[in-house]
């Protein structure tokens, strides 16, 4: 599965790419909502691990615009809902992600994303 | 004691591409249950497992942890085993996030220091180097035993990246067998400050398999 909080995890790792090689942008995604049982000490644990504009930006990328630009200090009911909906039941079942750096293009396949290398891409 | 996933969706052809949970696999879900307590106080928010074949590992942890607590990630070379993992998920109801990759090779930069649970079951079987290579080349069945020297090529790569994973509380489950010796492991991981110990030990047929935990060595 490709969620947007594992989309929030992968870096472009090709030998050389080390700058603006996060976030991957998505290319023709198609997009499922999956529903999932929210747990509210699961995404107040997850927030600090997030890298918010990623989120955001890739978020409305697929045309979910329900995040706020930053962060906010105080996370209530319907903020937490709303990140444990965007983070975790959009599934971009097929399409690409490529990186802004270098251009590689990683494909997702039903629902998972191929992240191997070519040998001479391998650092 | 829980229940070894339930895999009856998977088949005979699936297990020709795909390696089959065998005495290797069950070992560290003892060792993984044995330590069901400690694990579930931790509280890990992510666990990365790392050469994920049929999912069954990764499944078990989810069904020992609770599917909504922590963020399951596989990743495996095999992209026939990141698919059945991600089947497996859906069998045992644990959403895992079944990723296409060698090693952590693309979560290494956004994980450093996030993961709460790492396990892998490696390639420990001794064989050539250029059979351990070729295997991982083809993206085959072949890469979830062919280990190189000693059986210690894929995990030696990985072993020197995992400092940088593991969280501050971190665990990381290693499986691996005499031949890969144990106690140089251990050495090994002494020196990248890190402490582990072996929490289970089993003969079966002519593979002596261990399971090791390793964690940070914190300095006050």
């Amino acid at each position: 599965m490709v969620r947007l909080i594992t989309h929030n995890l992968l870096a472009c790792h090709v030998k050389g790419c080390t700058t603006n090689n996060f976030p991957l942008v998505f290319q023709d995604a198609q997009v499922e909502i999956h529903e999932a049982e929210f747990n509210e000490d699961f995404i107040r644990g997850f927030m600090p691990k997030i890298e918010w504009k990623a989120l955001v930006d890739s978020a409305r990328q697929l045309g979910d615009t329900s995040l706020p630009e930053e962060q906010p200090e105080m996370a209530d009911d319907d903020f937490l809902k709303t990140l444990h909906h965007v983070l975790l039941e959009m599934h971009i079942e097929e399409g690409a992600m490529v990186c802004q750096n270098c251009g590689h293009v990683y494909p997702i396949s039903n629902g998972i994303p191929n992240m191997l290398l070519a040998e001479h891409e391998i650092g | 004691m829980l229940p070894t996933p339930d895999l009856s969706h998977l088949t005979k052809e699936d297990f020709i591409r795909v390696y089959e949970p065998a005495e290797d696999t069950f070992i560290l879900l003892d060792g993984l249950e044995n330590d069901a307590v400690e694990l579930q106080n931790l509280d890990p928010k992510i666990c990365l497992e790392i050469g994920s074949g049929s999912g069954c590992v990764s499944a078990f942890v989810g069904k020992l942890l609770g599917s909504s607590r922590c963020l399951y990630l596989t990743t495996d070379i095999n992209p026939y085993a990141s698919k059945c993992t991600v089947s497996t998920g859906k069998q045992n109801a644990v959403p895992i996030e079944s990723i296409t990759a060698s090693l952590d090779s693309p979560l290494a930069l956004r994980l450093r220091r996030n993961v709460d649970l790492l396990i892998f079951n490696p390639p420990y079987v001794p064989t050539s180097s250029e059979e351990a290579d070729a295997a991982q080349e083809s993206r085959g069945i072949g890469g979830s035993w062919a280990g190189g020297t000693d059986g210690m090529e894929i995990t030696g790569l990985f072993l020197n990246n995992l400092p940088n994973l593991l969280s501050t509380n971190g665990r990381f489950y290693l499986v691996g067998v005499a031949v890969n010796n144990i106690s140089a492991i251990h050495q090994n991981l002494r020196g990248l400050r890190l402490d582990g110990k072996v929490i289970l030990h089993r003969r079966a047929g002519r593979e002596h398999l261990y399971v090791m935990k390793f964690m940070r060595i914190l300095t006050p």
